[in-house]
């Protein structure tokens, strides 16, 4: 089967751990990393990978556009609105792990399929990634009126992007559980947690539904379900205990372990960003192969 | 008018309190303490949830009133008295903090968990273009050693603070902790240095004596004790106490007793005192504000509160993780009833 390819923009943490990812990836090639020092370890390792490296940025990339129709922007916020635009003129689908939010908020198992044609999506925020599809699980069973959730991730798993910017964390979380998850209100809390050994990211959702649309039997099996279908693509994501329910509320407990590619295991607030950016790509571009084909059949 | 004080006292039971009453004040409770307080001539009142600015949730509890509706209130009637808040960064946001510079708040409070000072630069920065008097609030000082804490501070300092607290969320520290820290942090940064304290271990008065004698210029306390878990030290007699070592706090004594006694003590459905579960905050050093939360969980799992207080103190829970209570609380649950088979 053939393969889209792909590059990363980032040769830090986040860019390399994609990397190890993408190499299990079926439908995408991972065939550049692009960085701006190239004594970095993230290019280092590529390099060693034998993928191609180029250590001038994304105007290097440029030169060669060919190598990649999907670039994966692991750098920052404020980096990302310039990269936006001239990924936007060369033609390449942008698939933005900072919290930038230049394109469409999109979390895999909730709103992908509106999303395949689109030339920018933004991964919203690890807690939303973890948090969002929980609360669409209730949604979709019974309408919520408010959602809030509280992530909770080690000291070290917060880079200095979150640390100088952390209402862009809280502001842009709670707007994705309102639009993609549904909740007629939203808000998002992080706190951190310095303990040693660093603990495992912590996610929980409190959802309020409306009066008399309580149904707890088909909430439970909605957000079991959710959480079956997050882990075919994080498989360190689970329920810590059943949900809670008491009156019109319901309280899911969730505990996000890394898959230790290349970032420990207890980051699993960045593992499920680049399990996610993956997933992401690779139903775009399940989608453009399958149009390729039908597109053969037409002219055959 | 410019009263002399050689220590400048915060009153939080409009924040720090708003935890004992599970965050339930109403405008009119509000008007009349934030009136007297005034009239006392309390330098400076704190008015917003108990987790700060955007605390209203169901994590912490939902707010009665808006906060921003009490913060008005506040300042309506407080006189020459300003009125601060607090801020969470991570709970609180940028955006809550110009809303009530606005409505004529005169001082920021930072607050981060004593390793996390980082993210309060951007909030700092702020809250000082505003022009807002800035504090950076350390809480939960006694889980980090002296030169932790030392450093964390002087990157408040970098960021804009006018004044860093000492904060003993939990009433863990002793007096000598107390006063270990606050040298080295006079010692090290030239700006104010506060102090913030718990009673959970009946030590809020003696370590705030430690930390004065230290030279600690700012000092928060609570009247009537109207403060999360046991509450701080209490204000009314702190002011006393000050008196009689020739400390001048410029705050009225008798009108600071009578707002204890008339105003205060009515609001509280008990006492604040030290009961079992206060003590085992500041034993196990967890934060305060878990009290009611580790109460209810404590009911409705049937576990001992103490147990569940305790497994958080040993999971090194920080701040604001009261989700954490209800987690801890339904394992101990599994684990005793697997016991018992």
């Amino acid at each position: 089967m053939s393969k889209v390819k792909v590059a990363i923009l980032g040769s830090g943490n986040i860019g390399t751990d994609l990397m190890y990812k993408l190499q299990r990836s079926d439908v995408l090639e991972l065939t550049t990393m692009i960085g701006i020092d190239p004594d970095s370890d993230g290019l280092h390792r590529a390099r060693e990978q034998g993928y191609v490296t180029i250590d001038s940025g994304l105007n290097g990339f440029l030169q060669q556009p060919e190598q990649a129709d999907i670039v994966f922007d692991a750098t920052s916020a404020k980096a990302h609105v310039r990269h936006a635009k001239a990924l936007q003129e060369a033609g390449k689908l942008a698939i933005d792990l900072t919290p930038a939010a230049v394109g469409d908020l999109v979390v895999p198992t909730v709103n992908m399929q509106e999303h395949l044609d689109k030339g920018n999506l933004n991964l919203v925020t690890c807690g939303g990634q973890a948090t969002i599809p929980i609360v669409n699980a209730i949604h979709r069973i019974a309408p919520v009126e408010y959602a809030e959730i509280v992530a909770t991730i080690s000291s070290k798993s917060a880079g200095p992007g979150t640390r100088a910017n952390i209402d862009e964390f809280t502001e842009t979380t709670a707007r994705g559980i309102e639009n993609i998850g549904g909740a007629k209100k939203g808000k998002a809390i992080i706190l951190l947690n310095p303990a040693e050994p660093p603990i495992l990211m912590r996610d929980t959702v409190y959802a309020l539904v409306g009066e008399g649309q309580m149904d707890e039997e088909a909430i439970r099996q909605s957000v079991i379900d959710m959480v079956a279908s997050i882990q075919s693509y994080v498989p360190g994501y689970r329920l810590r205990t059943e949900p809670i329910f008491d009156g019109n509320k319901i309280t899911v407990f969730l505990e996000v372990e890394g898959a230790g590619d290349y970032l420990p295991n207890y980051s699993g607030n960045l593992d499920i960003m680049t399990a996610a950016a993956v997933k992401v790509a690779e139903e775009v571009a399940r989608h453009r192969l399958n149009q390729m084909a039908l597109g053969k059949e037409d002219w055959s | 008018m410019n009263v002399k004080r050689d220590v400048v006292i915060t009153e939080v039971a409009l924040r720090d309190g708003s935890h004992a009453i599970a965050h339930q004040y109403t405008v009119d409770q509000v008007l009349r303490v934030a009136k007297a307080l005034g009239e006392a001539n309390v330098p400076y009142i704190e008015v917003s949830h108990g987790d700060g600015l955007g605390g209203s949730s169901l994590q912490y509890g939902l707010s009665h009133t808006h906060e921003m509706e009490l913060i008005e209130a506040a300042v309506s009637v407080s006189g020459n008295s300003k009125i601060a808040v607090l801020v969470i960064p991570g709970i609180g946001t940028i955006k809550e903090i110009k809303e009530a510079a606005n409505l004529g708040v005169k001082m920021a409070r930072v607050a981060t968990h004593v390793t996390e000072a980082d993210v309060s630069a951007q909030h700092l920065a702020v809250a000082k273009n505003l022009g807002l008097e800035t504090v950076g609030f350390l809480m939960m000082s006694h889980m980090a050693p002296v030169d932790t804490l030392v450093n964390q501070a002087s990157l408040m300092e970098s960021y804009g603070a006018d004044t860093v607290y000492i904060v003993d969320s939990a009433g863990a520290l002793l007096p000598h902790q107390v006063a270990e820290r606050v040298r080295a942090l006079r010692h090290s940064l030239s700006v104010n240095v506060g102090f913030h304290a718990h009673n959970n271990m009946s030590l809020a008065m003696a370590n705030t004596l430690a930390a004065i004698q230290e030279g600690a210029q700012r000092i928060d306390g609570s009247i009537r004790c109207l403060g999360a878990g046991a509450g701080n030290t209490q204000t009314e007699v702190l002011v006393a106490v000050l008196e009689h070592m020739g400390i001048v706090t410029g705050i009225d004594l008798y009108k600071m007793m009578d707002t204890a006694e008339d105003i205060i003590a009515p609001l509280l459905k008990v006492p604040q005192e030290i009961t079992r579960d206060n003590l085992v905050l500041g034993y196990a050093g967890v934060y305060s504000s878990f009290l009611l939360h580790a109460q209810r969980a404590s009911k409705r799992f049937g576990v001992d509160s103490r147990d569940i207080l305790i497994e958080l103190g040993k999971h090194k829970v920080v701040g604001g993780q009261e989700d954490m209570i209800v987690d801890v609380a339904a394992e101990l649950a599994q684990v005793q009833a697997a016991a018992r088979i």
